[in-house]
């Protein structure tokens, strides 16, 4: 999970704040976005294609590729390239990257 | 693909197929595996190109209710497409064809009634044979369909119908044009058809330059009107704005063709099956997209909340009465029109049996129910010719 080949630039702006990733506490920084700390922390892909089930990763990062999708607290198919952190925020990558079926309405 | 067009040291092809979406593309694969030399002329995809929109049904029921060759053609297409999606498979794509049956869902009891009606109707024209469509209950719809909400009160189920990637066949069919040895793709907008003399071949014109050909297919959609006049064929077709909806992926809950609903091969849902006569404007309208979603929520209640990623308009080619039309000029010996809405639904035949009558020169016979001389019937005369047919 870490030494991936992203890290962040040294800044003094973002405030510290506490996401939980996979059911383990991280420490993120307001300002990012889920999806960048994830890159950061070294995830090569966030979900599964519910088509294809190959694994997906970010591509565009700016909310038109829907590469970066993952469950954001409890909301399946979030982008998480769209979602800044926020403190308490909860996190699961891994899974086919949908919204709800009939079995469980969003 | 090919490079600029120029007649120097081009033969004269054997057929010449203007328009390069599904229905041209088709015809065109058709006929060069029928053995024929064939020179597809592409102008591209402009605003107005009803392939870049299609929805993806592969749709027999409802087809013909009152023409029986009509629902035969599409049942015959629909039988032919499983093998036509084979043939075209390869290293980068397929045509993603899945043969699930369809349903029409109906909301409320009248939705129901009035589906029923139309069967009746269509029983009274046609053989009940002609495309197995029935009526189901709630019951049996939510064995088919069981993410339903309770609106959902019965439908129609044609166990021929299906679906498949509208644009993965359409770029699946080019892919196999541009391999095929008897294929020349032009690239370019013809703008003007010169008749050929006795024995002389048909000249296509653009803006730089020309292809000759023995006989010509215009297969141009909106685009054929124009082209079609100066040949002697009756092109008349109108736009019929259709609006699609395209959701984020979702789980699996459909897997069977349903003609508001369908969830593609990536997991999103297209929603669509708006009907509007705005002529050449392909613009999306709040109001549309909020029916849209509101029958589609009805229908499925679980997807309240799911986000839509984006929306697009595309316009049908219709004819007066819906149909095909198929003409084989008698002007100008060696020209034909083929025009259709249901590219999609459609194309099997187009590449088969369709392109066959074209290279047997054989159009006008074989197809005499979707000659445009029906629209100079009455209604009596019409019903007695596709009886007929």
């Amino acid at each position: 999970m870490s030494g991936g080949v992203w890290r962040s630039l040294p800044r003094t702006d973002g405030i510290p704040v506490e996401v939980v990733v996979d059911g383990l506490p991280v420490r993120a920084y307001g300002g990012e976005t889920v999806a960048t700390l994830l890159l950061r922390l070294g995830h090569d892909h966030f979900g599964r294609h519910p088509g294809t089930d190959r694994p997906m990763a970010p591509w565009c990062l700016m909310g038109s590729c829907f590469g970066c999708l993952c469950t954001i607290d409890d909301r399946p198919g979030s982008q998480a390239c769209l979602v800044p952190v926020s403190d308490g925020l909860t996190v699961r990558t891994g899974a086919s990257a949908v919204a709800g079926s009939p079995d469980t309405p969003l | 693909m090919s490079g600029p067009a120029t007649e120097a040291g081009q033969a004269t092809a054997d057929i010449a197929i203007v328009g390069a979406g599904l229905v041209g593309a088709a015809l065109a694969l058709g006929c060069a595996r029928q053995g024929a030399r064939v020179t597809l002329c592409d102008a591209g995809e402009d605003r107005f190109h009803a392939s870049a929109g299609n929805f993806g049904l592969v749709w027999v029921q409802g087809k013909g209710q009152t023409v029986p060759a009509y629902a035969r053609l599409s049942r015959r297409s629909a039988a032919a497409w499983a093998g036509f999606a084979d043939s075209l498979a390869d290293e980068h794509g397929t045509p993603a064809y899945a043969g699930t049956g369809g349903v029409k869902i109906a909301l409320g009891q009248d939705e129901l009634n009035g589906f029923a009606a139309a069967l009746d109707r269509m029983r009274h024209r046609a053989e009940p044979t002609d495309n197995d469509t029935r009526l189901i209950d709630a019951r049996e719809l939510r064995e088919r369909v069981p993410a339903v909400g309770p609106d959902a009160v019965g439908g129609l189920f044609c166990p021929h119908d299906g679906h498949a990637d509208p644009l993965g066949t359409l770029h699946a069919l080019h892919r196999a044009l541009v391999r095929h040895p008897r294929v020349r793709v032009v690239r370019a907008r013809i703008e003007r058809v010169l008749p050929g003399g006795t024995d002389a071949p048909f000249t296509l014109q653009h803006a730089a330059g020309g292809v000759r050909a023995a006989r010509v297919v215009i297969a141009a959609g909106h685009g054929a009107p124009t082209l079609a006049a100066a040949l002697g064929l009756d092109a008349r077709v109108r736009p019929q704005r259709g609006q699609i909806v395209v959701t984020e992926r979702v789980a699996p809950f459909l897997d069977i063709a349903c003609h508001t609903v369908r969830r593609t091969g990536d997991g999103t849902l297209l929603l669509g099956d708006s009907k509007e006569d705005v002529g050449f404007d392909v613009r999306t309208t709040g109001s549309a997209t909020r029916s849209i979603l509101a029958r589609a929520v009805r229908t499925f209640p679980h997807l309240a909340g799911v986000r839509v990623v984006r929306t697009w308009g595309a316009l049908r080619v219709l004819s007066p009465d819906g149909l095909p039309i198929y003409q084989a000029s008698t002007r100008h010996p060696g020209a034909s029109l083929v025009t259709c809405h249901s590219g999609v639904t459609l194309a099997a035949s187009h590449a088969t049996e369709v392109a066959r009558a074209l290279v047997d020169d054989r159009l006008a016979e074989r197809y005499a129910a979707f000659s445009p001389a029906r629209f100079a019937l009455t209604g009596d005369e019409r019903a007695a010719g596709t009886r007929a047919a």
